[in-house]
């Protein structure tokens, strides 16, 4: 609360940026410890939580006030326009404060009450168990098990405490392999594939810089390749683009280069090793260590594939270019393609759809197990893992089976959540928009697939509000230790259990999990079937929606219909008790008028018709009409 | 008959190739007429196929060895491959082909053969003459008449028998008006907007020339429209036209409205691509997207470049400036461009659809098409001779209409509720422009549809497609009716590449077919449910 020096300003302005009547809409900004809170004056409320606001901007002072722009993570813009600079400034420096915390128990989650009790908590956090997810994929079985290697985290501090490994893997090879892998990220059971016995697994690089091997890391490939009793042949899949790569083995031959200029110079004088060059050397040099990937001389069985997914970096500023376009007033069709074309976002959401689709290919049509890794094996190979996964099983198209998807590929293989949704004021390097990406893959194929998703849209949305939001415990932290360490389980809740309480929600009304067509999905990629995903990056642009959601209605049809089904049971149960009391068989007129009265359901649901016809909620965006003044004709 | 001659091979044994999801067929290829038969054999369960040969827009033969292969790329987009036995008959098939596909003439064309089962010869014609709408708008407000001055089309042959114009204009200054419009095409009404009290206009160019040429009775003309509008109503000249193309068309005898000459009608350009480019413009799309294999950057600077979605945000844009003129600002609206028969109906039969909740229903529209479109003079035969693939020098080509049905199916998109039609009927209007066994498309204007007896002598499209059975596929399941305009987002974020048309053969319908199934297994679940309540109650007995 030190940081709030002001907190209700009167008479802000509230500017839409993509209406052209430069309309604004007059109210009060309040400042909480938690939100931001604009009410205007017809009493709509916008709430902004501090932990949403990537960047506050303070513009040059105009005639009607001093100009405050607010851009948020969920790619909401707002444009207050405060009268006096004053407060302009103070709320200025709060935000700046506010939205950037420099320790975890200053977040939200440590603070947000949603008045459970404890035991309410625990079983909140109990609600999806990986272990259960394991079973139910058919592990640990006779070429799977679960190993104790990293009980105490002693191998691996960003993996989890429970890992599967092949049976014949012993533990001195599990060490042995970590030692070669970045971050001792070795080779671990991803998803294992019942029908076809082959699995999915995912690891980081190898350390094979200087061309070097580790008989142990060749071991627990050989061992995960025959771990499979169809296919000895396995895929071991690079996510890296292959000219990056290539240009870093170039750049490593000049690290040699340098490596013996330098060193003849530090033998001519002793005093260099404290230089800078010598600091740079070593970071060279480290980082030198750092690359590499397999080499398929080293590797008996396996077959290695590049497949071109960009680093976070690139993916960023992607994301960045993106927006820029996006954010133009008065963008023209021609510009907003070429914008399109030049961010390369949709280029890399293919890259990464096609990533998936190999590894499912190579399972499916192969029987081939797969072995995936980028750098760090925590992003593209998390994005890979999972896409493929969900490819592949329909468990994950559930609601509950999302979560379990996220919470095992994601969360539990250390996506760095906390750097790369930037939850601390940390490096902004580290902030990438890889979780984002999944997500906009999977609305991709929602769209390819109208009926083989339990969830909507809106369901995709509300997690990638709450991987900002800081709000729950699920995404704060990068790995599992640390998760532990910060006693989330006992400090903070977990989202899950209050998005299967609004599954309604979340429901898509076309969902069909019988047909067998969409065992596994096998989507297009064709360039064409790849969309701009308005709903997501201008979720808050109303005018840019369509005016009426076909979703809702269906949705309410679909419930209208149950209900009525429902209705019509009941009344024909009655009608026949009624029958079989009624030893003459005759109905009499007491009888159904008494039943009539007696059925508040059937009430309530023609009630319900008449709601359909109206606005049904907001996260759907259901406007009746619309206002030429909102657009730019 | 003549076509006989046109015919050089009677058939040959074929095997058909459809793309994507159609499995081959293979048979005795026939070529009549009018169309190209494929029948797949006494022992084969599939059906007889057949092709309307006026839906050819290209053909592409190649022999190798003892056989030939003959690619036909159809005005509807579908590409379809012959693989035919023989090298002589697989030329003899193409140059029939060929030959039968262009045939000219109006009257030896397909309609006036066409007798189908089920279907009376001048049914579905009479739906929707100037009369009917006349009635309506004489409901709202008697400013207006029915003017006959046109019957025997001498005052503009582009123009239907009866024009509704201001009650205090009489037929003589019609005709004087109509000298001083390109191709005759006075001011007349096209929509009465009663919640406001004002009125949709269109006309041609005014042909004041380099010499500012003025005319007594056209001025008179627009000064009447706003006299029986609501009082005090200005008015909008929306042109379609930039500035400097409306200053450069004085050059060639056109121009346009001079301020002094109109009071209370004030200017706007708003140019809109015709013509020519706009061919362009849907040739590198349909391009674009044949190509499955380009990479995500060369297809979005593919479609960047070929503009088209920039045309589509044109003339909404267009189209909802002029109905908010009405809706919003009381004001009276006339459009043109120069000849007032392609962007100018683009613009006011958009305007109708945003602002008019009739005419978004399925017989609404209909009627509007065959309005605005149709007997208001847009010339479907030059306009879509050819479309996309074709290798012969465009002429007079031009996509307007199929402008116009991606521009409804932005609509349909924003406000998926409002239309009580579905894609099913956009798509329907897209091929039978084109090619079509109705006479509903034929010829360019009411006159030569007169000449030609299309009337009745063919068959009407309505009455094909309000046929119970073809119903499913065009409606919208999820219709509701909505009393309000419906404004559009014209925001290049919000307008989307009509995939249903465009790429409607090249990626596989089966999910989006089979969500639009469940939703209308849904819809009719919803009737039957409700429906069978008033049984519970019917079981009532009367007392």
């Amino acid at each position: 609360m030190e940081h709030i020096r002001t907190t209700k300003v009167e008479q802000v302005k509230l500017l839409d940026r993509f209406s052209t009547s430069n309309k604004a809409l007059t109210g009060t900004l309040y400042l909480t410890a938690t939100h931001l809170l604009f009410i205007d004056s017809h009493q709509k409320e916008t709430w902004i939580l501090h932990h949403h606001i990537a960047s506050v901007e303070k513009l040059a002072l105009t005639t009607s006030g001093c100009p405050l722009v607010i851009q948020c993570k969920n790619f909401r813009i707002v444009h207050f326009i405060v009268p006096r600079e004053r407060d302009c400034h103070d709320i200025y420096n709060s935000l700046l404060q506010l939205s950037k915390q420099a320790k975890y128990e200053d977040l939200y989650a440590f603070s947000y009450n949603p008045k459970q009790n404890d035991s309410e908590r625990l079983r909140g956090w109990q609600l999806i168990d990986l272990a259960e997810e394991y079973k139910r994929m058919g592990v640990p079985n006779s070429n799977w098990q679960l190993s104790d290697a990293n009980r105490e985290y002693k191998i691996c501090e960003t993996y989890p405490r429970e890992l599967y490994v092949p049976r014949i893997a012993s533990k001195p090879i599990i060490v042995g392999s970590s030692k070669f892998r970045s971050k001792g990220r070795f080779p671990v059971l991803s998803y294992y594939h019942r029908e076809k016995e082959a699995a999915v697994c995912r690891c980081s690089q190898p350390l094979s810089g200087f061309s070097a091997r580790c008989l142990e890391d060749e071991h627990l490939l050989q061992a995960i390749s025959k771990a499979n009793p169809v296919n000895r042949y396995m895929y071991v899949m690079d996510t890296r683009p292959k000219h990056r790569m290539q240009s870093w083995w170039a750049t490593q031959k000049d690290i040699g280069r340098i490596i013996v200029r330098i060193s003849s110079k530090i033998w001519n004088d002793e005093k260099i090793r404290e230089s800078h060059e010598q600091k740079r050397l070593n970071a060279m040099a480290n980082r030198a260590a750092g690359k590499g990937y397999e080499n398929e001389d080293n590797y008996s069985n396996i077959r290695f594939q590049f497949v071109g997914i960009e680093n976070i970096h690139v993916m960023r500023s992607s994301l960045q270019k993106l927006l820029e376009v996006n954010g133009t007033k008065g963008l023209s069709v021609n510009d907003f393609y070429s914008g399109l074309e030049s961010s390369g976002w949709l280029r890399h959401i293919k890259a990464v759809m096609d990533a998936a689709i190999f590894l499912t290919k190579a399972i499916m049509i192969e029987n081939a197990s797969v072995l995936v890794h980028c750098s760090d094996g925590w992003d593209r190979t998390s994005q890979v893992c999972s896409l493929g996964s969900l490819l592949l099983d329909s468990f994950y198209r559930t609601i509950r089976g999302f979560m379990v998807l996220i919470e095992k590929d994601w969360i539990s293989f250390g996506h760095k959540f906390s750097e790369r949704c930037g939850h601390l004021d940390s490096d902004p390097k580290e902030v990438s928009p890889v979780f984002t990406q999944f997500l906009e893959c999977v609305w991709h194929l929602t769209e390819q697939f109208p009926q083989a998703f339990e969830f909507n849209e809106a369901f995709l949305l509300q997690i990638h509000e709450h991987i900002y939001s800081c709000q729950f415990g699920n995404f704060l932290g990068n790995c599992q230790k640390e998760r532990e360490e910060l006693k989330l389980k006992e400090k903070t809740y977990s989202l899950w259990p209050f998005l299967l309480d609004d599954q309604k929600k979340y429901l898509n009304p076309l969902y069909s999990p019988k047909s067998q067509a969409v065992a596994v999905l096998e989507p297009n990629t064709v360039s064409f079937n790849f969309k701009f995903w308005r709903n997501m990056y201008h979720q808050f642009d109303r005018t840019l929606h369509p005016r009426q959601s076909v979703f809702s209605i269906i949705m309410n049809m679909n419930e209208q219909n149950k209900q009525l089904e429902n209705d019509i049971k009941d009344l024909e149960s009655k009608i026949k008790q009624h029958k079989n009391k009624q030893t003459d068989g005759v109905l009499t007129k007491e009888l159904l008028h008494s039943v009539r009265p007696e059925s508040p359901t059937l009430k309530t649901s023609l009630c319900f018709k008449e709601q359909t016809l109206l606005p049904v909620n907001d996260a759907l965006r259901t406007i009746e009409g619309s206002n030429p003044a909102d657009n730019r004709y | 008959m003549e076509f006989s001659e046109l015919i050089r091979t009677g058939r040959a044994q074929a095997e058909l190739l459809r793309g994507p999801g159609a499995p081959p067929l293979r048979g005795t290829l026939c070529v009549t007429g009018h169309h190209l038969l494929l029948s797949p054999g006494p022992q084969a369960t599939s059906d007889l196929w057949l092709l309307l040969l006026r839906s050819v827009d290209s053909i592409e033969k190649r022999v190798a060895g003892d056989s030939g292969t003959i690619t036909l790329r159809c005005k509807d987009l579908r590409v379809l491959q012959l693989d035919i036995e023989g090298v002589e008959a697989t030329l003899d098939i193409a140059r029939s082909i060929e030959a039968l596909s262009s045939l000219e003439s109006v009257i030896t064309s397909f309609p006036f053969f066409y007798r189908p089962k089920g279907l009376r010869l001048g049914d579905a014609w009479h739906f929707h003459p100037p009369e009917h709408h006349y009635k309506r708008v004489a409901r709202e407000t008697n400013a207006w008449r029915l003017s006959e001055v046109n019957e025997d089309f001498s005052v503009c042959p582009s123009y239907p028998r009866a024009v509704i114009v201001p009650r205090a204009v009489d037929d003589d200054a019609l005709a004087r008006s109509a000298r001083f419009r390109q191709g005759g095409r006075f001011p007349v009404l096209s929509y009465h907007h009663a919640p406001s009290g004002t009125v949709l206009l269109r006309s041609s160019q005014p042909l004041t020339g380099p010499q500012k040429r003025r005319c007594a009775e056209d001025e008179e003309l627009l000064r009447a429209v706003l006299a029986g509008a609501r009082p005090g109503a200005r008015g909008f000249i929306v042109d379609t036209r930039s500035a400097q193309a409306a200053k450069q068309a004085r050059m060639t005898g056109g121009g346009t409205e001079a301020k002094a000459a109109y009071p209370g009608w004030k200017r706007l350009h708003r140019p809109m691509e015709r013509g020519r480019p706009l061919q362009e413009s849907f040739v590198r799309l349909v391009e674009a997207c044949g190509d499955l294999e380009q990479s995500m950057d060369r297809w979005l600077s593919r479609l960047e470049g070929c503009r088209w979605l920039a045309h589509v945000k044109e003339a909404l844009s267009t189209a909802c400036l002029a109905a908010q003129g009405m809706e919003r600002e009381g004001a009276c609206i006339l459009v043109h461009g120069a000849e007032g028969t392609d962007s100018t109906l683009l613009v006011t039969s958009l305007a109708q659809l945003i602002l008019d909740p009739l005419s978004r229903t399925m017989t609404g529209f209909q009627e509007l098409v065959e309005r605005e479109w149709i007997q208001a003079g847009h010339p479907f035969q030059l306009r879509c001779a050819h479309s996309a693939f074709s290798h012969a020098r465009p002429k007079h080509e031009a996509p307007t209409f199929l402008l116009f049905l991606d521009c409804v199916w932005q609509l349909g998109r924003q406000f998926p509720l409002s239309l009580e039609f579905g894609e099913g009927l956009l798509l329907a209007l897209f091929e039978h422009a084109y090619a079509s066994p109705f006479g509903t498309f034929l010829c360019n204007s009411e006159k030569e549809r007169c000449l030609c007896e299309v009337r009745t002598r063919t068959h009407s499209l309505w009455s094909g497609l309000n046929q119970p059975k073809e119903q499913r596929k065009l409606r919208n399941p999820l219709y509701v009716l909505n009393p309000l305009a419906i404004w559009p987002s014209v925001e290049p974020q919000s307008l989307r590449l009509w995939q249903g048309l465009f790429l409607r053969w090249t990626r596989p319908p089966e999910p989006s077919e089979a969500a639009w199934e469940k939703v209308w297994q849904i819809v009719t679940d919803k009737e039957k449910t409700e429906g069978s309540q008033p049984t519970v109650s019917a079981s009532e007995p009367q007392p």
